[in-house]
């Protein structure tokens, strides 16, 4: 019996379907879903949320099926897996959509290995169910040795339907907030901004609290399915080597995973295998994918947590040695106010050479700067801080600063080694970028012959999203590359939110600054809100390929472009 | 009174000033770990057995260099032994809005979209449409009840109506407004606006159309309808309009609006309205220069963002000349009165 066979509890359900190749048959539908007690309408894959687990075997020929009976098109993009470009499943670039009543049939050659999933690329049917997990097994021996292992698909389920939540949002941005800054919060100290950082934030029209556009107010968090009073099960022998595959299939939330009392060996990023790092919390944005190794030794129940970075609520699971083990659910910890970081002041709250310190990253050193006179934020002329919070200056000239641009980052930080969000001040390891170190050396060590800048940019009072100022929908010129070149590629984040940024048919290599050679490579980085990350791209795939921000509600908005890469093979080309 | 009222929220703002030091000043032990790590297992994670890559020299936290003893600061240490990631310069580091270098000549061979040769340009053309519509252009309508309101003075009571609606995508839309005033004894006085609005800048729509007065008078012009409406900073909602009447009168209004949460869901709201004239309308009771103040403070609970009931109070002065014709014709220039309403949207 393969490892993973022995995966799964009963819960209050059975445990996910399992479909291996070579031929795997799916069909996407209408299905009510329950969670709370409560039933609403879900889109899913053979009649289950979250879809079946897909098993294939690298070196295998994948022919995957795919039926449509919702009265619109549908498709399935298989994120993260190389493949033929048309083959990757994103309507209107790689292929036309599967309309209904269609099947249609997905085949590809199996070229790597690791943990994956799958979804919709069609309107927002990911935000209603339609998504799974896709694991592939290497074809020699796993580097990782493990005795048991657990997929874990964290998402978040809303009765609203998505096109509903994205209507609130357009109308009132904040809509979803109820942890905003209020007078009581601030003549009780609970907000934890002086009375200078308010009126700095008021001056701009930006909201300190707006961490999340969607949260716990409408949203369930789940993990494989299961609600938090549900509680998921994961068995496990004591003393076991417990492999937990963490998928973040969410539309909108980003999570912060932790198993209060057991360390955890992250060994595994977006199913690229990286050196063993223990931590004791991640942050997995939405997209990202995370392998940990865990070794529970006592006869014991474990909480496994993963907490919305805005603290609105949580997902909850337990693994436990038997059924109806539970252990404490820790509460909700502090909502997380934004910082000048977050701004994209990052250089100018004098802590450019205590950026990697973690010790000093706590609200201390942002409030000190911000609200009590230190030198940088004394010398900041507040009547001009509007413009040099939005100065075209410090954007590239193809960036178009109209409507659909609030903010422009004047001086966005690197910040792959900080802390994420929410978790500067937490007692214990967390897991940064930076300790992220590709287990394998990087295929293409030559140094990128071009740089590209692109800027992710929004209006958070209108819900506008895009890249360089654009929204997809205002025909935008793509991302275009030449085959097999290398491309060092900077995101700045000129808005105040994170941004998942996903890269279809490709991994880049995160420039961390760590072993040269062994740069972690990625499919989806969360650019923090105000910064900026580097990655080196060797662009290898050849065609159309979808590069968006995996907010579902910030993709649909418009933050969306297509990356072309030219010369295409044989006749196409 | 309005100066009060506009310096009600800072004042408020500053009594809590103190208060909020404390946070700076965390406990000493929040600092510290509050459980130590379990010790770690040698054996997590990836098996060692086969041979390690060739080890990188600078790379102090190499696993595979020392396999017996999982670095317990990994993670956290790590970057602080390492420089951390290169700064690399952008376009906030230059001067000018430099231009990216382009892709080489290659890059731009081939199909425009490599899938039409795949499945067909004209299946992909429509799916291509789909997509673009599907990533950016996000239409909605929207129907705004600023005030609907009961209020209570010496006279008999009145109401209010202001509410407004919307439809369009993110730059384009058209907006309708509509305000009136009455009793419960038929009496009625109010406006409709049909606009044309454009988003001009992040937080600003420049909006035209056309105002058409109705109520018991029989002097009902129609209106030319200039206008801005946006957020300014510190978050007032604003609406500014002129309005050019048919018979040449150029009038003015400018609306102000600030939501000062008290909690997650009680909300004071003060408002202001001036109104101005260019010239004396005898027929509308309007002299020149300011015609009309209006500083209203409302209190509501958001039972739902959409649903919020309120109390407040209202008070309002006809100025100069315009308060003349009103005392000629009867009336007082000055009204208090409390308000019961709703506010509401979906």
């Amino acid at each position: 019996m393969p490892a993973w066979a022995q995966s799964g509890s009963a819960g209050l359900r059975t445990d996910l379907p399992t479909l291996d190749g070579p031929d795997v048959r799916l069909t996407v539908g209408h299905s009510p879903f329950t969670v709370g007690g409560r039933t609403g309408h879900a889109i899913t894959v053979n009649g289950t949320l979250p879809a079946p687990l897909i098993r294939l075997r690298e070196g295998q020929m994948a022919r995957l099926s795919v039926t449509n009976t919702l009265d619109e098109d549908t498709s399935i993009h298989w994120h993260g897996v190389l493949l033929p470009f048309h083959m990757d499943g994103v309507p209107g670039v790689s292929f036309p959509g599967i309309r209904p009543g269609e099947t249609f049939q997905y085949e590809f050659p199996v070229i790597q290995s690791g943990t994956f999933w799958y979804h919709s690329h069609s309107n927002l049917q990911e935000a209603m169910g339609h998504y799974g997990p896709l694991i592939i097994d290497p074809a020699g021996a796993d580097p990782v040795a493990y005795d048991r292992e657990h997929v874990v698909v964290l998402s978040d389920w809303s009765f609203l339907h998505p096109h509903e939540i994205l209507d609130r949002l357009k109308k009132s941005p904040g809509y979803f907030n109820r942890s905003r800054t209020t007078l009581s919060g601030l003549m009780s100290g609970e907000d934890g901004m002086s009375l200078e950082e308010r009126r700095m934030w008021g001056q701009m029209r930006m909201d300190p609290r707006d961490i999340a556009d969607v949260n716990g107010t409408t949203y369930t968090y789940l993990v494989n399915g299961h609600g938090p009073a549900e509680n998921w099960t994961g068995l496990f022998r004591p003393g076991e080597r417990v492999r937990l595959r963490v998928i973040n299939a969410s539309a909108m939330s980003i999570f912060n995973v932790r198993i209060p009392g057991l360390a955890m060996t992250v060994v595994n990023a977006d199913g690229e295998n990286v050196r063993p790092v223990e931590t004791d919390e991640f942050q997995i944005s939405v997209a990202e994918t995370y392998d940990v190794i865990v070794r529970p030794t006592d006869d014991r129940a474990y909480t496994l947590v993963a907490e919305s970075v805005d603290r609105s609520g949580m997902a909850r699971a337990t693994l436990a040695p038997r059924m109806g083990m539970t252990a404490e659910v820790p509460p909700p910890r502090e909502v997380p106010t934004l910082t000048m970081r977050d701004m994209g002041m990052g250089g100018m709250a004098g802590m450019d050479h205590s950026g990697m310190d973690h010790s000093a990253m706590g609200h201390g050193t942002d409030h000190a700067a911000m609200g009590h006179g230190e030198p940088a934020a004394a010398s900041m002329d507040h009547g001009s801080m509007d413009h040099d919070m939005r100065n075209p200056e410090n954007a590239p000239a193809g960036m178009a600063v109209g409507v659909g641009v609030d903010m422009i980052s004047p001086d966005p930080a690197n910040r792959l080694g900080e802390r994420p969000m929410g978790l500067e001040d937490a007692p214990h390891r967390v897991l940064v970028y930076t300790d992220l170190i590709s287990l394998a050396p990087n295929k293409d060590q030559r140094s990128p012959s071009r740089a590209l800048e692109i800027h992710l940019t929004g209006n958070m009072e209108r819900f506008m999203w895009g890249f360089d100022g654009r929204k997809f929908s205002e025909i935008v010129e793509p991302i275009r590359f030449e085959r097999n070149e290398r491309v060092r590629v900077t995101l700045v984040n000129d808005t105040m939110m994170a941004h998942p940024i996903h890269l279809h048919g490709h991994f880049f290599e995160l420039v961390t600054g760590g072993p040269a050679g062994h740069q972690p490579l990625k499919h989806t980085v969360n650019v923090a809100p105000g910064s900026k990350v580097t990655f080196d791209l060797t662009a290898n795939a050849p065609g159309d390929w979808a590069f968006h921000c995996h907010m579902l509600m910030h993709m649909h908005a418009g933050m969306f472009n297509v990356v072309t890469v030219r010369p295409l093979d044989g006749a196409a080309s | 009174m309005i100066r009060l009222l506009m310096c009600l929220v800072p004042l408020l703002l500053v009594a809590g000033a103190a208060t909020a030091q404390d946070h700076e000043h965390r406990p000493p032990s929040a600092q510290t770990p509050a459980t130590v790590p379990p010790t770690a297992d040698p054996y997590a994670g990836h098996d060692m057995s086969p041979a390690p890559e060739p080890v990188d020299p600078h790379a102090g936290h190499d696993m595979g260099a020392q396999p017996q003893t999982a670095d317990p600061h990994a993670g956290h240490d790590m970057s602080e032994q390492a420089m951390g990631p290169p700064d690399v310069p952008t376009s906030a580091d230059d001067d000018g809005r430099p231009r990216q270098p382009p892709p080489p000549p290659a890059a731009l061979s081939g199909p425009a979209h490599a899938a039409d040769a795949i499945w067909g340009a004209d299946r992909m053309a429509g799916a291509r449409d789909l997509l673009r519509r599907e990533n950016g252009d996000v239409r909605a309508t929207a129907v705004i009840v600023d005030r609907l309101e009961v209020g209570f003075d010496d006279g008999p009571e009145s109401w209010t109506w202001d509410v407004a609606g919307w439809t369009g995508g993110d730059i384009n839309r058209f907006w309708w407004k509509s305000e009136a005033e009455g009793d419960f004894n038929g009496e009625i006085e109010g406006e409709v606006q049909a606009l044309y609005s454009r988003a001009v800048s992040p937080f600003w729509d420049v909006q035209a159309g056309v105002r058409q007065d109705f109520g018991e008078g029989g002097e009902n012009p129609t209106h030319l309808v200039l206008g801005v409406q946006g957020l300014a900073p510190y978050w007032w909602e604003v609406d500014a309009a002129t309005f050019l009447s048919t018979e040449g009168d150029l009038t003015a209004r400018v609306e102000v609006e600030y939501d000062q949460r008290i909690t997650q869901r009680l909300i004071l709201q003060p408002r202001v309205e001036v109104e101005a004239s260019a010239s004396d309308i005898p027929e509308l009771g309007l002299g020149s220069g300011l015609t009309h103040v209006e500083a209203g403070l409302r209190l509501r609970y958001e039972i739902a963002k959409e649903f919020a009931p309120y109390v407040g109070v209202e008070w309002s002065r006809e100025l100069g000349d315009t308060a003349d014709f009103s005392r000629a014709a009867g009336g007082e220039p000055e009204h208090t009165r409390f308000v019961i309403g709703l506010k509401a949207w979906f």
